[in-house]
């Protein structure tokens, strides 16, 4: 992440300063990462110690337009979306996408798959017209990002972790290899010996494999993770006899706008 | 005299923009105009949420992942939706679950239920009352109330944990059963956590009996709608009840939930029998409060609060009420698991063939509706989803008519907040209610392009 390291360093001084002033805005997604960040409970009256929040919609009224770092929920799905989402560029010294929708585009893209007047007639019928919308596409298709806490929903400690790291002036870390590491370390028994699908095997870890343990399969909401092979990910669902269309649905749950052959 | 009239006549005149209400789940915009006489010339509730599409999402995909593609609707009622998606596959696929599978699928619900009560009522309903504006100061002006309630919403935390894998978006429901089953220390924990919360939850109970009378004072009789089951105080399962209709079974849900499009809002809105209705905690609790257990009868009484109630500020109250209500009703689960010991259980078999099913859970915010046809692979042809909040709109848009002119000669900072803390009472969640429509009728409010500018 150069970008990344380039927002940082022009930052640190700032950041390291000033108590920073923090603002949370969301745009098509379902909220649950800032309801995250509501059940940090006391955890969360800590960070509130830190840093100065002038504006989160959700839960409070006052709303500032001087922030150092933006937090930013939800995919780009509409033209309006850009314009809002450039001005808060604009003001925020430090821009992080919250969540799946936000840093890779996540479940909305699950429409981009389907011709625009099929899911507008399917949804709205005669009205369709009346509401705008494109492709759906996480934040950095429109502006630069400056870090990411990916994952449907976030995990709250990655949250206060990460906010921890960007308070310090450090380029947050996230985990650069697969799900499987943690997985294994989480005593799972592999879903391919059990004759399940699963994308941990191309999927950043940072989860502690939580579905995998709570007896689903990792659907891939973290994103790829930096060298995912995806040719061998492909090889091994073929010798597990899943079928195009199987692949499919799971690639395109979460991962409809990575680079991942769908 | 003239001069003094003027300013008079220029303090009543007023126009409220409210352009993003906070404190809500979602995008909404509440506009209000007054002229000089004091007699209201607009007056509406606005959503120009993103539209997102999920009833077509969800066609041409398995019915293993329908629930967890609905789930992402809504983060904070994402149980509620996995239920209601669950109840409509197993139907349309005649997929039955056990006892033991029903039994924690109430508690989840109730996890969820009282995790998003004590949300809405302690952190964004509080500041209201107490003259702030948001929770944050509350946490060294009003410590010690505060702390009852972080708790009590950790213990919410930790129960849906428990049962359910996950507070959002959970993974152990499942199409016939439980991926993975709490163990039994897990539900003497859950026991334990369970008991020690009621002594907060008393204390939230008293703290909204002492400011209570800080909610306007505001009455408007409407259509009640909600589940009703004749064992229990209806959220799991049960008919679809109204205080102007028949019962009627889920699958009729149309026939209650009628829905049309307004051009105001990227979200549908619902008509029942009379027109708008309500749907939510004080719906339930009109509906059904002879079935309130005593913890649920007790918080109702030292709140003041009796069926019927007419007041929607009082949807807070009814939450409160249906917190201590839940809680009660999850430790008397829990025992019966216990008593009965949980053991993993073999799925039932389904078995594919075209169908259709309809689910109807009570989720925090009222009843909600998933609907869906399959063919014969198990693959979605038609999906319907009828979301509390979208129910709730024209009802809001009532009550904001019926209020606004009441109030119209209070200043302009009062009229505000009084009509923001009512849309608010309903609490609304605005990214849920933002698919679909299916029937196209006259629009009852002015158009205005979903993420129009302020001014």
């Amino acid at each position: 992440m150069e970008t990344a390291t380039a927002a940082f360093s022009t930052n640190e001084t700032c950041l390291l300063t000033a108590k920073p002033r923090i603002a949370f805005f969301d745009f098509a997604g379902c909220e649950g990462d800032q309801l995250q960040i509501a059940n940090l409970e006391e955890k969360l009256l800590d960070i509130l110690a830190h840093v100065e929040v002038v504006s989160f919609r959700e839960i409070k009224t006052g709303h500032g337009d001087d922030y150092d770092i933006a937090f930013v929920e939800g995919s780009v799905t509409r033209p309006e979306d850009e314009e809002r989402l450039k001005d808060i560029r604009s003001k925020a010294k430090v821009l992080v996408a919250l969540g799946a929708c936000a840093a890779i585009g996540g479940i909305n893209c699950l429409k981009n798959f389907m011709g625009e007047s099929f899911y507008r007639d399917a949804v709205y019928g005669p009205q369709a017209g009346w509401y705008k919308t494109y492709a759906a596409r996480p934040l950095s298709a429109v502006v630069q990002v400056d870090a990411e806490i990916p994952g449907c929903p976030i995990d709250r400690l990655e949250f206060a972790r990460v906010v921890k790291e960007i308070l310090l002036g450090r380029t947050p870390w996230l985990p650069d290899y697969p799900v499987c590491v943690e997985c294994k370390m989480a005593g799972n028994i592999c879903r391919y010996d059990m004759g399940k699908m699963c994308l941990g095997i191309i999927t950043r870890a940072g989860c502690g494999a939580c579905c995998v343990t709570e007896g689903a399969h990792c659907w891939g909401c973290r994103g790829l993770f930096p060298t995912a092979n995806l040719d061998a990910a492909r090889q091994v669902m073929d010798r597990a006899g899943f079928d195009r269309r199987q692949v499919q649905d799971l690639m395109r749950f979460f991962l409809g706008d990575t680079r991942a052959g769908l | 005299m003239a001069k003094a009239a003027k300013e008079k006549a220029a303090n009543t005149a007023k126009k409220i923009n409210v352009h993003y209400l906070s404190r809500v789940e979602g995008h909404g915009n509440i506009i209000a105009e007054v002229d000089e006489a004091g007699t209201v010339t607009a007056c509406r509730w606005e959503v120009p949420e993103a539209p997102r599409f999920f009833e077509a999402m969800v066609l041409g995909r398995s019915y293993q992942d329908v629930h967890h593609i609905v789930s992402r609707i809504c983060g904070i009622c994402s149980i509620g939706h996995q239920l209601a998606s669950l109840q409509a596959t197993e139907e349309a696929l005649g997929v039955m679950v056990s006892e033991q599978t029903l039994i924690l699928r109430k508690l989840a619900l109730h996890g969820e239920n009282i995790q998003s009560h004590l949300l809405h009522v302690g952190y964004l309903v509080l500041p209201d009352l107490l003259g702030v504006d948001s929770v944050i100061p509350l946490a060294s002006t009003h410590r010690e109330e505060l702390l009852h309630v972080v708790k009590a919403r950790a213990m919410s935390n930790e129960f849906c944990r428990i049962v359910s894998g996950r507070t959002t978006h959970p993974q152990r429901l499942m199409v016939g059963g439980m991926a993975k089953l709490p163990t039994d220390e897990d539900l003497i924990r859950l026991r334990e956590i369970l008991v020690g919360s009621q002594e907060h939850l008393r204390a939230v109970v008293d703290l909204f009996a002492a400011v209570r009378g800080n909610f306007p004072d505001f009455t408007r009789q409407t259509e009640y709608v909600g589940l009703s089951s004749p064992s229990e105080y209806g959220l799991y399962w049960g008919e679809v009840a109204s205080t102007a209709a028949p019962r009627r079974p889920a699958a009729l849900y149309q026939d209650v939930a009628r829905e049309y499009c307004v051009p105001a809002s990227t979200a549908k809105w619902a008509r029942g029998a009379d027109g708008p209705y309500m749907v939510g905690a004080l719906a339930r609790f009109n509906i059904n409060s002879g079935q309130l257990n005593a913890a649920g009868r007790e918080a109702a009484e030292k709140l003041g609060l009796t069926a019927p109630c007419y007041n929607p500020y009082h949807i807070s109250l009814a939450q409160i009420v249906e917190v201590a209500h839940s809680v009660e009703d999850a430790i008397s689960l829990t025992d019966a698991l216990l008593a009965r010991g949980l053991r993993a259980e073999k799925l039932p078999p389904v078995r594919l063939a075209p169908g259709r099913g309809a689910g109807a859970v009570e989720v925090p915010r009222g009843i909600l509706f998933h609907a869906y046809e399959y063919d014969e692979n198990g693959r979605v042809t038609h999906a319907d989803c009828v979301i509390p909040t979208n129910q709730n709109h024209a009802n809001i848009q009532k009550d904001l008519e019926a209020l606004t002119p009441l109030i119209a000669r209070e200043d302009k900072a009062a009229v505000e907040l009084k009509l923001s803390m009512l849309v608010r009472a309903y609490d609304p969640c605005i990214s849920c209610s933002t698919h679909r429509l299916d029937l196209s009728e006259e629009g009852l409010v002015r158009f205005v392009p979903a993420g129009a500018k302020k001014g």
